[in-house]
C-alpha cells in the first residue's frame, strides 16, 4: 500500500535549509499494523506530515509509491481523498466551525471529488451517530467549534472520530495516545482496531509500548535522525520502552 | 406575451454572477447631469410632491452647498464630480402592480440578470418585497396582508402623499438634513426608497425586504427610508443589494432612518454586494451612508449587515439610546477584497439609564484591501448604569491587505461599564493544511475558516439571509489566496 523509498526531504529553516529526513525506506502493506518509535526530534512527525502531502517540506530525494502510484505531485488534499489520514500530534482549532460541519464538508468534499453526490443528510446524521457512539463522544461535544478549549486527550480522540469518519485506507496516528488517559487511550485503541481490517493498515507513531499493547504492531521502526535504523517485532518496542535509545545510538555509532 | 409567474422569477433569480456585467436599456427618464436648485424642484415637482416636501429639500441643498466632503475616514479615492451626476433617473412607465405578473419581462429579466438570488430562500408566503430599480419603486407585494394589520410598507414617495403627517413628523428626525455632507445630498435629491410603519402592539407577522438596484450609468442613487416602529410593536427589515458592474465609479448616497417608540423593537438587517470594482481596482461603487435608529424606552433596534461588495464603504449604523432600559446593537461583517476599501462601524449614543449596548464587527481583509473599524461609545452625564461591549476581530488573508480599528470611547458617567476586545488573526497554513489533509481543497477551506470566523454576526441574520451571506463571503474570496 505505501511505499517509501530512500526518502529525504529538506525545510527551509530562515532560508537555510535543513535537511530533517535523510534516506527512509519502509513498505506498509495492506492488512499491516506499523509502529515507528523514536527520540524527539528525529524526523517521525515530518516523515507523517510529507507522506500527507505538506508543502513546506522539500522532497529533495526519494519516492513515495501508494498503491503504487507516486504521489508526489498530489496535493494534500488529494492525497486525503484517495485514502490517506493523518490524525495530528497537534490538532488545529478552527474557531466557529463546529466538528460536524467540518466533518460533512470532509466527506462531501471528498466525495465530490469522486464524483459522487453529496452524502444525504439522514445518512450523515446516522454515520455521526455510529461513530460517536463507537468512540464514546458525547453528541453535545460535536457542535462545538473545531478543538477550540478542547483537552489534550479530547482534541486526540476527536482525531481519531475524523478518523472513524472518513474510514481511510492508510492511518497514521501520530502520538494519538499522548494526553489521553487510561480509559480513553482502551476506548480509542478500541476505535482503531475495530475499524482494522485486511485492505486498511494503521502507521502508529509514539513513544510509549503501552498503545502497543492494545493496538499490536506487526512491525516496529527506530527512527533516528532521520533514518529508520533499527526494525523488528513488537518486542522491540518493549526493549526500547527497558533500555531507552542509547544502546541503538551506540548500535548505529559502532 | 407569456405569463411570468413569480416562481418563474425566482427560478431565474438562482444564480448570481458579476462577471457579466450588463446594462438594460429599459427606456429611461434621466435628467440632464449637474445640481442646482432648479434641478432640486424638478425633482420634487417630478415626483408630485407637496409644497413642504420640496422646502425641505430646498434646506438641505442650501446646507450641502456650505458643506465640503469628509476626509477623515481612512479611504482614499477619485472624488465624484457631484456635477458630473444625472439625479434622477426612472424607469419610463411606472405603474403599480398588485403581483409581478404584470410587471414588463424585460424588467424581470434585468432582476434575473442581477440574480437576486436572496429571494432562493424565501416563500412567496414569507417575504414582501418593495422592489426599486433605479429609484422608483415599480412593484409591490403582499401590501394587502400587511394593510389587514395596519401595516405601511410603501415607496417613501407614496407615503409622502398618501401618509404625509407620519412622513412630516419622522423624516430627518433621526438623521438631520445637515448631519453629514452626504446625507444633505441625499436630503435635496433623494429619488425614492422605502417607508414602513408598524402600528402600536403590532408584531409584523413577516420579513419586510427591499431590493435596491443601480441601474443606470452615471445616475447616483440616493435612497431614502424610513422606518417607524409605533408603541410595542415589532419589525425585521431586510435589505439586500447587487448592482450591475460598470468601468466609472457609482455614487451611492443612502439615508436610513429607524424609530423605535416605546417598548417597539426593530431588526435591520443587510446584505450589500455591490460591484466592488474588478481585481485592477477600476470601477465600482462609492457607498456612503448614513444609517440611524432612535431608541425610547425600553426600545431595541439591532443592526446587522454583511458588506462584501463596493469599491468604498463609508458606513456607520448607529443608535440613539434616548429611552430608559433601551438597547442598540450592532453585528456586522465586512469583507474586502483586490482593492476595496472599506471604513465601517457603529456609534452608539446612551442618553437614557440603564441603556445596553453591543457590537461585534468582523473585518476580513484580503488582496490589496484596507478593512477599517470605526466605532464610537459616547455615555452621557445622564446614562446611569449604562453597558457597552466591543467585540473587533480581524482577520488577515495574504501580506498586503491591512485591517484597523479605531474605537473611539467618551464616558461622562461614572457608572458606565465599557468593555472592549479586539483580535487579529490571519488565516494559518496549519489551518488550511490541516483542512487539506481531511480532503478540503484550500479553497473552500478559506470559506469555511471565514464562514466560522464571521459565525456570531451570521447568526443574527434571518434564516434565508444567512445562507445567502455565507455563499457571498465564498464569492467575494474567491481566488483570493493562490
Ligand atoms: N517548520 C520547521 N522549521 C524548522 N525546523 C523544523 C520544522 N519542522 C520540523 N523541524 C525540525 O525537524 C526535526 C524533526 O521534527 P519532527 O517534528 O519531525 O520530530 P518528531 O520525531 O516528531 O519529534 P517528537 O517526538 O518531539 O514529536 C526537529 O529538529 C524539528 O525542530
Ligand atoms: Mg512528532
Amino acid at each position: 500500500m505505501l511505499k517509501i523509498k530512500n526518502l529525504h526531504a529538506s525545510i527551509d529553516d530562515n532560508g537555510v535549509l535543513k535537511s530533517i529526513l535523510k534516506g527512509i525506506n519502509l513498505e506498509i502493506k495492506a492488512g499491516e499494523v506499523h509502529a515507528i518509535m523514536g527520540p524527539n526530534g528525529s524526523g517521525k512527525s515530518t516523515l507523517a506530515s510529507v507522506v500527507a502531502g505538506k508543502e513546506e517540506f522539500e522532497v529533495t530525494k526519494g519516492t513515495v509509491l501508494f498503491n503504487d502510484e507516486d504521489i508526489e505531485d498530489l496535493a494534500a488534499e488529494e492525497r486525503a481523498h484517495k485514502g490517506i489520514f493523518l490524525s495530528f500530534q497537534y490538532p488545529v482549532e478552527i474557531p466557529g466551525v463546529s466538528v460536524t460541519n467540518f466533518m460533512k464538508t470532509a466527506i462531501n468534499e471528498t466525495r465530490k471529488a469522486k464524483g459522487l453526490e453529496e452524502m444525504p443528510a439522514k445518512e450523515m446524521l446516522k454515520l455521526i451517530r455510529e461513530k460517536s457512539e463507537l468512540l464514546e463522544i458525547d453528541r453535545k461535544f460535536l457542535s462545538r467549534s473545531l478543538n477550540e478549549g478542547f483537552s489534550g486527550g479530547e482534541k486526540k480522540r476527536n482525531e481519531i472520530f475524523q478518523m472513524a469518519m472518513l474510514e481511510p485506507k492508510l492511518a497514521i496516528l501520530d502520538e494519538t495516545d499522548s494526553g489521553l488517559d487510561i480509559d480513553a487511550l482502551r476506548i480509542v485503541a478500541n476505535g482503531v482496531n475495530k475499524l482494522k481490517s485486511k485492505d486498511n493498515a494503521v502507521l502508529v507513531i509514539t513513544h510509549y509500548q503501552r498503545l502497543l499493547e492494545y493496538i499490536v504492531p506487526d512491525f516496529v521502526h527506530v527512527l533516528l535522525d532521520g533514518r529508520i535504523v533499527k526494525s523488528g517485532g513488537k518486542e522491540l518496542a518493549h526493549e526500547l520502552e527497558e533500555k531507552g535509545y542509547d544502546w541503538i545510538k551506540e548500535e548505529v555509532n559502532a | 406575451m407569456s405569463k411570468y409567474t413569480e416562481d418563474d422569477l425566482r427560478e431565474e433569480l438562482k444564480t448570481k454572477e458579476y462577471e457579466y456585467g450588463f446594462y438594460t436599456d429599459i427606456e429611461s427618464d434621466t435628467f440632464p447631469i449637474g445640481l442646482n436648485e432648479d434641478i432640486v424642484k424638478a425633482i420634487s415637482l417630478k415626483k408630485g410632491e407637496p409644497q413642504w416636501m420640496t422646502d425641505w429639500r430646498l434646506e438641505a441643498f442650501k446646507a450641502w452647498k456650505e458643506m465640503i466632503e469628509p476626509e477623515w475616514a481612512n479611504v482614499s479615492y477619485v472624488k465624484p464630480d457631484f456635477q458630473g451626476i444625472s439625479y434622477y433617473s426612472a424607469p419610463n412607465s411606472k405603474p403599480k402592480y398588485d403581483s409581478l405578473d404584470e410587471v414588463d419581462p424585460e424588467l424581470l429579466a434585468t432582476f434575473a440578470k442581477l440574480g437576486i438570488s436572496l429571494d432562493e430562500q424565501k416563500k412567496l408566503s414569507g417575504v414582501a418585497m418593495d422592489v426599486v430599480v433605479d429609484s422608483v419603486s415599480v412593484a409591490t407585494t403582499f401590501k394587502k396582508t400587511l394593510g389587514e394589520k395596519g401595516i405601511i410598507f410603501c415607496s417613501i414617495s407614496e407615503a409622502i402623499k398618501e401618509y404625509p403627517e407620519l412622513v412630516k413628523k419622522y423624516i430627518g428626525s433621526v438623521v438631520p438634513q445637515r448631519d453629514n455632507f452626504y446625507a444633505a445630498l441625499n436630503s435635496a435629491v433623494f429619488s425614492d426608497g422605502s417607508f414602513c410603519y408598524i402600528p402600536k402592539g403590532v408584531r409584523c407577522p413577516m420579513e419586510l425586504s427591499t431590493y435596491f438596484r443601480i441601474n443606470q450609468a452615471g445616475t447616483g442613487q440616493f435612497e431614502r427610508t424610513l422606518v417607524i416602529a409605533d408603541e410595542g410593536s415589532y419589525v425585521s427589515y431586510l435589505e439586500g443589494c447587487t448592482a450591475p458592474s460598470r468601468d466609472e465609479n457609482q455614487l451611492h448616497a443612502a439615508v436610513v432612518e429607524l424609530i423605535a417608540l416605546d417598548n417597539a423593537e426593530i431588526k435591520y438587517s443587510t446584505v450589500q454586494n455591490w460591484y466592488p470594482g474588478n481585481a485592477e481596482g477600476k470601477g465600482g461603487v462609492y457607498n456612503f451612508v448614513t444609517k440611524r435608529g432612535i431608541c425610547e424606552k425600553n426600545a431595541k433596534i439591532s443592526w446587522t449587515q454583511v458588506e462584501t461588495g463596493s469599491a468604498i464603504t463609508w458606513k456607520y449604523p448607529s443608535c440613539i439610546l434616548k429611552g430608559d432600559n433601551s438597547v442598540g446593537e450592532f453585528y456586522s461583517i465586512a469583507v474586502t477584497n483586490n482593492f476595496q476599501q472599506a471604513d465601517t462601524g457603529t456609534k452608539m449614543i446612551h442618553l437614557g439609564k440603564n441603556t445596553k449596548s453591543t457590537i461585534i464587527s468582523k473585518g476580513i481583509s484580503a488582496g490589496k484591501s484596507q478593512n477599517s473599524y470605526r466605532g464610537l461609545v459616547k455615555i452621557s452625564p445622564n446614562a446611569d448604569n449604562a453597558r457597552n461591549f466591543s467585540q473587533c476581530d480581524s482577520l488577515l488573508m495574504g501580506n498586503d491587505c491591512g485591517a484597523h480599528t479605531f474605537p473611539y470611547i467618551e464616558a461622562k458617567n461614572k457608572t458606565a461599564k465599557i468593555e472592549h476586545e479586539a483580535t487579529t488573526s490571519k488565516i494559518g497554513e496549519d489551518q488550511i493544511f490541516y483542512c487539506n489533509q481531511r480532503g478540503i481543497s484550500t479553497e473552500k477551506a478559506i470559506a469555511l475558516i471565514v464562514n466560522g470566523f464571521s459565525k456570531d454576526v451570521l447568526n443574527k441574520l434571518p434564516m434565508e439571509f444567512a445562507v445567502e451571506a455565507k455563499k457571498l463571503l465564498e464569492i467575494s474570496l474567491e481566488g483570493s489566496v493562490g
